[in-house]
């Protein structure tokens, strides 16, 4: 056991140095079906006594590693090691008797039990099936004050705000005597003082020997709790490096690399770019503010312009306000504060029929659950927003075979590749889908195109046709929000660039003069 | 490796063929349990058809049977089909009953031709005020509508028996002298009887022909009308029914309403093609209202098939009624329907998978699983 030295952050892990490391990765490679490598060779290690940071953009690979750590996946090669000595997890109850817990980002508590239910809910220190309430809660209690912990074991858990929610999650996994504890973006939740009061907890954590592996795409968050920092890049490791001796700066230029893959290149340099004659956005929000779905404001103040046959390009790692921006402008969530005009228009909050009828279209994220009806034809999701007013009708009954004929030039003119209009949209591949959404949304000559992540998930050819629908629109005027996590996509597109973090525009840049390393940095939060 | 897997499209021989071969394992099963419970399963299946079907007044009652069915199931399929699931087709037939015999007691002067669309209205409107409680409270309280429609089954039945046993309502007959003896309702003017389709000894209830009317009107309206385009988006996913700028509340509201009516219309039909008077004993024992459930269940939800089981169902019944005895099991027509049920929705599921034969890693298949699998 080690005693409770004071111990800053960059010393703590050197003081256990040449010890085996708590948990280590080494070489892990994981592919999915479809070709998708979520870890190439991925290694890192933590030591007993140190908060070990997995930093990258989403899709880096932190979730996947993590999954492989508390064994719900098995990796395709390397090995992983406990105390020095290789380990094959075959479940997160098998980790677990490693001592290797996770706090997820979706909590997993009973709502109508209280916390101390909570805590043995699954497993007790005493074995079996009993339960003295009175002794569980002394043991919370205990555990509680060791770790700078405020924790009422009786109150019931929907009482509980997500922080304190949290809180309960670790200390279920320090109940359990957990040695490596790996909190995947714990700060999402948390609003400052408990952020401080979460660093508290784990620094008396790593001073009593065990080990925290903190995942964060937040730069200043890292470089205040972290004794190492092991960095994630397209699902490579790329370094591992001292939180003492790197800067904000040198972290993201690591995390977001130094510029474009070969071979892209950016449409505002290539001289794509159609020349702005307009000055007067197509698309204006004023001051724009929004709850997002707990109630808490997730857009602060955000003003943006569009202007016709511009694409402006939302920068930022997800989950810092880009869905609820998206949703904003689509009507499908209401604002509280601010503007939002339309060619000058104030657009009414909340309200997507409004927000349709003034020319905004809009490709969501979530191309399956809400861009189309899955279990109706091509043909009825092609119509899905013009069954109102112009799809072919006679009073009001849809004429179905007008409707197809339409449906079937617009899938020769967006290469939709099914069996024909009559075909499910759920049978379509995802390419396909995204080719009906854009179908659709183009049809309808928008003034305005929002298009969220439109190319996750899709395979290369796909990609690439759906970046050239989008220039196309721009050049005939439209105007292009286009909000993605992959950076290079958004550099390579857009005229302009905003880079969104805690719901806040930290920037907006040339995309042709943007770098990587300075958009990195404002996407963490360290500009 | 053998796996088993949702399959994403089911050949249409495969979607006609799979309730009636449902049907016939059905027919197995029950024909077991008929067996050990001593029965020689052929004689009795003979005697059920001669029941419902082809012995004298048999086809007749088998349509009194029906014609509820057919209003309920419709009323179920309807909402259901939306994925809007009002199981208070029960009370909304006890409320329908109680308008459409005020109207008629109240309008009894009036010429049938008149009154029986004053009955049918009294009916609708009682229905569909009824399940607009529960549908209001869903779509601007997010209750559960399950729960609300289903308690306030408990309500109507309340209310009925309160107009008749608990009160001097207008709806009770305080004069006669068997109603001295025993509370009942107010038999209803000859001018409120429905009159029937008669062809030779059988009788077609109006009930029956207008609901087979109205079963064709709703398939258009689903198949073919903006309104049915919005209920059959919704029915899928209510995102997409939000984002594409449906009233998602109105719609909510109008379904509810839509499917309280056709449950108002069965308790009109009660009153006007066969009780004349407002009977909630009768009623409640009926149970019209749920076997509604199990009708548009059976249909699959598709009206045109809510005909055809609701004549099935009420044959069934019927034969059940009328074989009532020492020599046949009287628990046997609920537990055929029982088995019936389960075939047919059984199979139903299980015609969404296939078995493959081969290669173990299946691609993902959804956004989803994508997104986790990164």
């Amino acid at each position: 056991m080690i005693s409770h030295v004071e111990a800053g952050p960059a010393s703590a892990g050197t003081a256990t140095a040449g010890l085996a490391p708590a948990v280590a990765a080494t070489g892990v490679t994981k592919r999915f079906a479809g070709g998708v490598v979520a870890n190439d060779h991925v290694s890192f290690e933590a030591r007993s006594g140190e908060v070990h940071a997995l930093l990258g953009e989403n899709g880096a690979g932190k979730t996947t590693l993590c999954n492989i750590l508390t064994g719900l996946y098995h990796p395709d090669e390397g090995e992983i090691q406990v105390n020095g000595s290789p380990v094959r997890l075959h479940s997160p109850h098998e980790a677990q008797r490693f001592g290797i817990f996770m706090v997820h980002q979706h909590l997993s508590l009973v709502d109508s039990l209280t916390v101390a239910e909570n805590v043995v809910l699954g497993w007790s220190r005493h074995g079996g099936l009993r339960y003295s309430p009175r002794q569980v809660e002394a043991e919370i209690a205990e555990i509680a004050a060791r770790y700078h912990m405020q924790v009422d074991p009786h109150a019931r858990i929907w009482q509980l705000s997500l922080g304190e929610r949290q809180r309960i999650d670790i200390l279920k996994a320090l109940y359990r005597d957990a040695r490596i504890l790996i909190l995947d973006e714990p700060t999402t939740v948390l609003t400052p003082a408990e952020t401080e009061q979460l660093f508290a907890s784990i620094r008396e954590l790593v001073a009593a020997g065990r080990s925290v592996v903190f995942i964060s795409h937040k730069l200043p968050e890292v470089l205040a709790v972290a004794n190492r920092i092991t960095i994630l890049r397209k699902g490579r490791s790329v370094t591992t490096v001292d939180a003492a001796g790197v800067d904000a700066r040198e972290l993201a230029r690591l995390m977001v690399g130094h510029d474009m893959p070969a071979g892209r290149v950016r449409r505002a340099v290539a001289g794509g770019a159609t020349p702005v004659v307009e000055e007067r956005g197509v698309l204006e929000l004023d001051r724009v503010c929004a709850d997002g779905d707990f109630g808490m404001q997730v857009l602060h103040e955000v003003s943006l312009s569009v202007r016709p046959g511009e694409i402006v390009g939302i920068a930022g790692v997800a989950g810092n306000g880009q869905r609820e921006l998206a949703e904003v402008i689509a009507g499908l969530r209401p604002h509280t504060r601010g503007t939002i005009r339309v060619d000058g228009a104030e657009l009414r909050g909340g309200d997507p029929r409004a927000a349709i009828n003034r020319g905004v279209a809009y490709v969501p994220e979530d191309r399956m659950g809400t861009g189309v009806s899955p279990s109706l034809s091509v043909t009825e999701n092609l119509m899905l927003k013009s069954y109102r007013r112009d799809a072919p009708h006679a009073g009001p009954m849809l004429l179905m075979d007008r409707a197809d004929a339409q449906s079937r030039a617009l899938m020769e003119q967006f290469d939709i590749r099914s069996r024909g209009p009559h075909a499910l949209v759920r049978q379509l591949s995802g390419g396909n889908v995204q080719k009906v959404v854009l179908a659709r949304e183009l049809s309808s000559q928008p003034r305005v195109l929002v298009a969220a992540s439109p190319t996750r998930g899709l395979d290369v050819g796909a990609t690439e046709y759906v970046h050239g629908v989008l220039v196309d629109s721009a050049r005939r005027g439209v105007g292009i929000l286009l909000i993605s996590e992959d950076l290079d996509e958004i550099v390579e597109l857009s005229d302009r660039i905003a880079v969104l973090y805690e719901g806040r525009v930290v920037g907006i840049v040339d995309a042709a003069a943007a770098s990587y390393e300075q958009l990195g940095m404002m996407m963490a939060g360290a500009a | 490796m053998i796996a088993i897997e949702r399959s994403l499209d089911t050949p249409r021989w495969q979607r006609i063929a799979l309730p009636f071969a449902s049907l016939v394992l059905a027919a197995v099963i029950s024909g077991i349990v008929l067996l050990v419970s001593g029965h020689n399963p052929i004689a009795t299946y003979e005697q059920i058809y001669a029941a419902s079907f082809t012995s004298s007044g048999a086809l007749t009652s088998t349509f009194v049977y029906a014609t509820p069915l057919l209003f309920t199931g419709l009323a179920a399929a309807v909402a259901f089909r939306m994925r809007i699931w009002n199981i208070g087709g029960e009370g909304q037939l006890y409320m329908g009953a109680i308008g459409a015999s005020g109207i008629g007691l109240l309008l009894g002067s009036w010429p049938t031709l008149l009154l029986i669309p004053a009955m049918m209205a009294g009916g609708v409107v009682a229905g569909a005020l009824w399940a607009l409680i529960p549908g209001l409270l869903r779509a601007f309280l997010q209750t559960n509508e399950i729960l609300v429609s289903l308690m306030l089954n408990y309500v109507a039945g309340l209310v009925m028996y309160f107009l008749i046993y608990d009160s001097q309502s207008y709806w009770r007959d305080l004069t006669s002298p068997t109603a001295l003896v025993f509370p009942t309702g107010k038999t209803l003017a000859a001018s409120a009887t429905w009159p029937g389709l008669t062809i030779g000894t059988f009788t077609l209830p109006l009930g029956f022909i207008a609901g087979a009317v109205l079963a064709v009107l709703l398939l258009v309206l689903v198949r073919g009308t903006r309104f049915g385009f919005e209920m059959r988006v919704m029915g899928d996913s209510t995102s997409a029914a939000t984002y594409s700028g449906m009233r998602t509340r109105r719609i909510i509201l109008a379904v509810m309403a839509l499917s309280g009516a056709l449950a108002g219309l069965a308790g009109a039909s009660q009153i006007g093609d066969f009780g004349h008077v407002l009977d909630p004993r009768g009623l409640e024992q009926a149970q019209y209202g749920y076997t509604g459930i199990v009708v548009a269940a059976l249909a699959l939800y598709n009206p045109l098939a809510v005909v055809v089981v609701a004549i099935l169902i009420g044959a069934l019944n019927n034969a059940g009624f009328a074989l009532q005895g020492p020599g046949f099991p009287p628990g046997l027509v609920g537990t055929m329907e029982g088995i019936i049920l389960f075939s047919v929705l059984g199979g139903e599921i299980l015609g969404r998978y296939r078995i493959r034969v081969g290669s173990r890693v299946r691609p993902p298949e959804t956004q989803a699983e994508l997104d986790a699998a990164r």
